[in-house]
């Protein structure tokens, strides 16, 4: 594998007496697109910032393409950014904002007019260049502020929480446009994100943070099915979390006793941050499920539905479980001739020890 | 319910009466046939305007105000510049109670600062002199102008500046490139409310002056001559509306400013 193209080792970030980043440990691959999701506050932008050069670290070493980082600045770094509020200059056409850092180089006219021409068109803006650009829709100046960084065809593009200002519609297509456009040039994308629906669907690897510290590094697909704490499965998506006694332990297998499902043989890749200290199991919603009459699972617990929440393709329901006081989520994908149940039903709920992890 | 919003509705229009009404007379005498002023009228003519073209004196005072009014514009507008960027921009210790001791002047009454100026210049043995009042014009003016050029900054999205910079800018050719074009409506109304008080500054003026008088205190020394009135309306009214058209410029170059950056018009005095 090739040398990471960002690496971050011990940094640490301080405002006065306010520590916005504990000791970040951090590579980021070539060409991929890694992002940072976390909640507000977490300390991704302010790492994001770190890694453009608007912000120092107040220990530790940041590498880009293997040279430190160490005093210098924004300007000299093969970083670009596109800013959160997108940053376009408003006193300057379409074309001027895109060529707007090439001419900072000094390169000659002729190429700046095609690459400004090339990005323009890489963004689907064939047509305006010459708009002035406060009179550009949310989506467009977007793309501007994508072409403005990408025509200087830099090493690492930090995206600082491009979508946020976008409605639905609109962030779904450019979430996919994203995608497409960092396949197409080939260039490591850094995004910033407290959406964990963008994370997933965007990344290839994400960082998730909690109070200035990274909690876990991981695929979208281990992230979700392996989250190594109780608060990461509870960020991404939602999780069902049971009482747990771990009641004995081999060297590839570890006894719980979980609340309600009894007791279970665990292999200690259910285990995903450790066995050690755990009283927690997670189960996804999903895996859990509502047996139909003369359905069978691998293990089966009476329950009493609770609440019954009706999404049209999927239903929610909030079971009551014996020996839980708090119900548990089950969502069930509404198939044909699938019954809804009502609040006060009983249920038949089946699961897997399979679905099972063994959480902090 | 009723007769209460009457009463607020002439309260309203005599305000505005008592406001405007003395500013209307002026240009009416200005063109009355008459050295007395009074009503009632006795016909009309541009004759004190022609006598206002013959006066030697009132010539060098008119030169003298807009060499005054041109060069604290300029300055008290780059100081203004200075500060309205360290204070927007940079947090610094003390910056509240700094900043609050700069727009001192705004508040103080201009004859303490008049007469304080005055015992330091004298003091120091300067001789007085246009430079002398120029002094005090951009003591009094730059407030005013650090007011205005704080909001043209303060509207400026920050990572506009971030943004340059990370497009491989230098911070000077940041300034020159996205900064200065964006706050330029902001530093041209500054310009033109530097140069209208300055234009009709009376007291630092009528203290600092030593045998080159301007404009207002030219006026102030004219008021002797009763027959030299009517002229004085002339002057008069050429000064309102000098006066009125630079607010109304300088107001236009403000919210254009505004717009320029995408931004609501809040305030403002016009």
């Amino acid at each position: 594998m090739t040398q990471p193209i960002i690496q971050l080792s011990g940094v640490d970030k301080f405002y006065a007496d306010f520590q916005a980043l504990s000791q970040i440990d951090l590579d980021i691959r070539t060409g991929e697109f890694f992002s940072l999701l976390g909640p507000s506050g977490c300390g991704k932008t302010t790492l994001l910032r770190l890694i453009a050069g608007f912000e120092t670290p107040s220990a530790g070493s940041l590498h880009i393409d293997g040279k430190s980082m160490d005093g210098v600045p924004a300007n000299k770094r093969p970083t670009n950014m596109v800013f959160q509020s997108y940053a376009i200059f408003p006193h300057m056409s379409v074309a001027e904002n895109v060529a707007y850092g090439l001419k900072a180089r000094r390169l000659p006219k002729a190429e700046i007019q095609e690459r400004v021409a090339e990005a323009i068109a890489m963004v689907g803006l064939q047509g305006f260049d010459s708009r002035a650009s406060h009179a550009l829709s949310g989506g467009q100046r977007q793309r501007v502020a994508l072409a403005r960084a990408l025509v200087l065809k830099p090493r690492v593009l930090l995206l600082d929480e491009p979508l946020s200002a976008l409605d639905k519609k609109m962030r779904e297509q450019m979430q996919s446009e994203l995608r497409r456009l960092q396949r197409a040039v080939g260039i490591t994308f850094v995004l910033v994100t407290h959406d964990q629906e963008e994370a997933l669907t965007m990344s290839d690897r994400i960082a998730v943070m909690f109070d200035g510290k990274i909690a876990q590094v991981a695929t979208p697909q281990r992230l979700y099915g392996h989250p190594n704490s109780r608060r990461v499965g509870n960020f991404i998506g939602m999780m069902n979390f049971l009482e747990a006694k771990i009641t004995g332990a081999s060297a590839e297998t570890v006894e719980v006793d979980v609340q309600s499902f009894g007791k279970v043989t665990l292999p200690l890749s259910q285990a995903p941050g450790g066995v050690e200290g755990c009283q927690t199991v997670g189960i996804r919603p999903e895996m859990l499920t509502i047996l139909a009459e003369g359905q069978t699972a691998e293990r089966e617990i009476d329950a009493v539905v609770s609440e019954v929440f009706y999404y049209g393709d999927m239903t929610y329901y909030d079971v009551k479980l014996p020996q839980k006081d708090a119900p548990v989520t089950v969502t069930m994908r509404n198939t044909a001739g699938r019954k809804v149940l009502a609040a006060g039903d009983t249920a038949r709920v089946g699961w897997s020890p399979v679905a099972l992890l063994l959480l902090r | 319910m009723r007769g209460k919003g009457y009463l607020f509705k002439w309260y309203v229009v005599l305000f505005l009466v008592f406001l405007y009404a003395p500013a209307v007379l002026l240009p009416v005498f200005a063109f009355n046939d008459s050295s007395i002023v009074s009503f009632p009228l006795k016909g009309f003519t541009t004759k004190w305007f022609e006598v206002l073209q013959s006066t030697e004196a009132l010539h060098v005072a008119v030169r003298n105000s807009l060499i005054i009014a041109v060069t604290t514009a300029i300055f008290s507008t780059a100081f203004g510049v200075l500060a309205a960027r360290a204070s927007t921009r940079f947090a610094f210790p003390a910056r509240r109670s700094i900043m609050g001791f700069i727009m001192l002047p705004m508040v103080l009454p201009e004859i303490i600062i008049g007469v304080s100026l005055l015992v330091v210049i004298v003091q120091l043995g300067f001789e007085l002199s246009l430079f002398t009042i120029i002094l005090g014009h951009i003591l009094i003016c730059t407030p005013f102008c650090i007011a205005i050029l704080s909001s043209a900054f303060m509207n400026l999205d920050r990572s506009l500046e971030e943004a340059s910079f990370d497009l491989g800018q230098t911070r000077w050719n940041t300034f020159w490139l996205v900064i200065f074009p964006l706050v330029m409506p902001g530093i041209v109304a500054s310009l033109l409310i530097a140069f209208t008080i300055s234009l009709d500054e009376f007291i630092i003026a009528f203290f600092l002056a030593g045998t080159e008088p301007t404009l207002p205190v030219y006026i102030w020394g004219q008021l002797r001559f009763p027959q030299k009135l009517p002229s004085l309306m002339a002057l008069g009214t050429l000064l309102l509306v000098l006066s009125i058209s630079l607010l109304v410029l300088a107001d236009y170059f403000r919210r254009r400013g505004l717009k320029k950056t995408g931004i609501e018009n809040s305030g403002g005095f016009l």
